[in-house]
């Protein structure tokens, strides 16, 4: 279970998150809405650990651990996945060597042994091949030269083999047209498990009709004002986020 | 990307990581007395029971080098050398020469063992006869401060016709070879440190590979500096005859003192008609630490000539080491049809300095050469690329390709890219290629964010940006490499 409580954090010396508090628990698929400028990234990048962005109040327990108290990596290692919404590019370094890596990194955290290069192909074939992408794909440089579709697809084989406690997406569906969303969805959905936890944070509801949300939070001004079902989305769909203050148009 | 402080913090935390060879041997040297004149250089020579030749060679050269000015135009900063407080020899105290490895003295065995050189003979030849092993051996000359020990495999390539000993062993057995080709690449005139080093060379490797022969192992020289105070000044010679095809291998490692060692050396290849050397370079001399108190003097003049038609000399180099490198593995390229390759990843951290490249002189008819330069500096090193690529007149359709990328660690660090080019015929072409990137804290936040640590992040990141260099290693050394890439940048962040 992963319990935020009244989280205060600061960019640049500048207030951003004001006070959030949202419990969730596993299984559990919650969406994260608001307009530009809420805090949404920032809370990501918070609860992953970003260099620069300072904590000033609150706290996020993690299965009973201080997640704030955590390296980025150690938090990674005990199952926090960020996926980017601009996944960045790292030329010269094969997808598959990153990706083995990282596995390898968790694994060895957790005291697991660590996976020899066969062990590491099988287990990346299969889930190569559960989310259709190319083995081409892995050769190439992570994300260079990647098209958006290809980027949002490698973070999500990077879910799949990392097998995360708690996924948090960030505006996933930036930068795709609706066919690489639906592909990207599916990965998504495939990886729903009642262990494992997800935080969708996106600007329009159209994405959360691809991953259904167990409950969706509008997020305005550093503070959770609103929290509801899925049907909420769709209100804020109709309505925009006037009810809250906040006027997109002007 | 600018660095977040905290991460140029923790570069300063890490970057002084011990220096994983740093430890001495205790074995009773045979020392000359410190400082150089001629007495010296013929002590040497007498050490060596050389012909009379040598000896006036050696001494030519040393009066050449006491009217010759040490070179100023490097980007490198050091306080001036006393040549007299060194010595100039030294050897294992040993009775006679060991016949076999099994009259070497069990204590530079154990150092070579530490090392993690594969020198001794029987386990080696356990690898190579089980014909299901499929990883090429490795046949190696070790070099103990100025000696020779041991040279493994001999038997075997002796058989192929294949001379790979010590240099001093070849005065000895193959003295028209030597005299044929010693110099003939690197004159004793040719600068500073090579002239130094033609008067007071002690030893090195020779090879010599008999036309139409491949070299069917990976040659390998291991260089140690063990003595205070001792400049080591090797010299290699490699002569791969008509159709012939050899790989070599030269790494090196000295243990830590606080005094500044000058390392010279020479080496000269030559390659004749369709004949092909390629040779690698892991260098990890000590460094220094992180004051920058201590560390290896690399001044060293490497040249290969391509002198037949086709023929092609490779080299490739991993700069990890060393206080200051001065290096510039040069081809010339004499036959028509000659290729020149130049493949480097130099590393600079702390206040490590490096000034290195590449000459490629082109004279023959359709030559080609290709120069790629990754340079990575970390901490307060400065780190210079200096290549001249230079077309003769009679050098119809000659070709050159270089890139040059830096990469920066830091904001206190320095990457500089010199290259002259100089062209004096109209058909030829030529490409010149330089980026300067940093490492960015996105890519860090990257790694990090999927479970990789930032030491491990820079490896990463750093192995990538050095891929196309590294590939080019013989596939023995890739791996240590890799590692020594990832040692050498220890929490350099930035």
């Amino acid at each position: 279970m992963i319990e935020i409580k009244n989280l205060h954090a600061k960019v640049d010396g500048k207030d951003i998150l004001k006070g959030v508090d949202l419990t969730i628990r596993p299984g559990e698929v919650h969406a994260i809405m608001g307009p530009n400028g809420a805090g949404k990234s920032t809370l990501s990048y918070v609860l992953a650990g970003r260099d620069g962005y300072e904590v000033t109040d609150g706290s996020v327990t993690y299965y009973g651990k201080d997640l704030l108290a955590m390296e980025p990596e150690e938090r990674a290692a005990e199952g926090v996945f960020l996926a980017f919404q601009y996944p960045v590019e790292i030329p010269g370094v094969a997808n598959t060597t990153f990706l083995k890596t990282a596995i390898n990194a968790t694994r060895k955290h957790r005291g697991e042994k660590e996976l020899d290069a066969m062990q590491f192909l099988k287990l990346l074939r299969e889930k190569t091949k559960a989310l259709g992408m190319s083995d081409e794909m892995l050769k190439r440089a992570v994300n260079v030269g990647f098209s958006g579709g290809e980027k949002k697809r490698n973070e999500t084989l990077q879910m799949a083999v990392l097998e995360p406690k708690f996924a948090i997406l960030d505006e996933t569906d930036s930068g795709l047209d609706i066919d690489a969303l639906k592909i990207v969805a599916e990965g998504v959905n495939a990886l729903r498990s009642p262990e494992r936890s997800m935080l969708v944070i996106t600007h329009y509801q159209r994405l959360l009709d691809y991953i259904v949300p167990d409950y969706v939070h509008v997020l305005a001004a550093g503070r959770v004002v609103k929290s509801g079902g899925k049907d909420l989305a769709l209100e804020l769909e109709k309505n925009g986020y006037r009810d809250f203050g906040v006027d997109e148009a002007a | 990307m600018a660095a977040q402080p905290e991460t140029i913090d923790q570069v300063r935390a890490v970057t002084e990581q011990k220096y994983k060879y740093g430890f001495t041997t205790d074995i009773e040297s045979d020392v000359a007395p410190k400082g150089l004149n001629e007495d010296i250089v013929r002590f040497i020579s007498a050490k060596k029971n050389e012909p009379e030749w040598l000896l006036e060679w050696r001494l030519r050269a040393y009066r050449v080098w006491l009217t010759m000015e040490e070179p100023e135009w490097a980007a490198v900063q050091f306080p001036p050398i006393d040549y007299q407080d060194a010595h100039y020899y030294a050897a294992p105290k040993q009775k006679v020469r060991p016949k076999s490895l099994d009259e070497v003295d069990p204590e530079l065995l154990a150092t070579y063992a530490k090392l993690g050189i594969p020198l001794r003979e029987q386990e080696i030849l356990a690898g190579v006869e089980g014909s299901e092993n499929k990883s090429p051996a490795i046949a190696v000359d070790a070099v103990f401060d100025s000696v020779s020990v041991a040279t493994t495999f001999k038997a075997k390539l002796e058989e192929m016709g294949i001379i790979f000993c010590a240099i001093s062993e070849a005065v000895q057995k193959h003295p028209d070879l030597v005299k044929k080709y010693l110099g003939s690449v690197v004159p004793y005139t040719d600068n500073y440190y090579a002239t130094l080093n033609c008067a007071v060379f002690t030893d090195g490797s020779f090879v010599y590979i008999p036309k139409g022969v491949r070299c069917p192992m990976e040659l390998s020289t291991y260089f140690r500096i063990n003595q205070a105070n001792t400049g080591q000044f090797e010299r290699t010679l490699i002569i791969a005859d008509e159709g012939s095809y050899v790989s070599y291998l030269e790494g090196c490692t000295a243990p830590q003192r606080d005094e500044n060692q000058l390392h010279a050396a020479v080496v000269e290849l030559v390659a004749l008609d369709n004949a092909t050397i390629k040779y690698s370079t892991v260098q990890n001399w000590y460094p220094g630490n992180a004051e920058g108190v201590g560390g290896i003097y690399n001044f060293v003049t490497k040249r290969g000539a391509c002198r037949g038609k086709n023929s092609k000399i490779s080299w490739t180099q991993v700069e990890t080491g060393s206080a200051i490198t001065w290096k510039y593995p040069s081809c010339i390229l004499q036959g028509d049809n000659s290729v020149g390759e130049f493949y480097s990843v130099a590393i600079t951290n702390n206040r490590q300095q490096a000034d290195t490249g590449t000459k490629m002189i082109h004279i023959g008819k359709n030559t080609r050469s290709t120069i790629v330069s990754k340079g990575i500096s970390a901490g307060k090193a400065q780190q210079t690329y200096r290549g001249l690529v230079k077309i003769l007149p009679k050098a119809e359709g000659a070709r050159n390709h270089t890139q040059c990328d830096s990469l920066l660690i830091g904001d206190q660090c320095g990457a500089h890219t010199v290259p002259y080019i100089e062209s004096r015929n109209r058909s030829a072409r030529i490409e010149h290629e330089a980026t300067t990137a940093k490492i960015s804290d996105d890519q860090l936040f990257y790694c990090r964010q999927r479970g990789i640590s930032e030491e491990d992040a820079v490896s990463l990141i750093v192995n990538g940006f050095c891929k196309e260099v590294l590939k080019e290693l013989p596939m023995e050394f890739a791996v240590e490499a890799q590692k020594l890439v990832g040692i050498s940048l220890e929490g350099s962040v930035g």
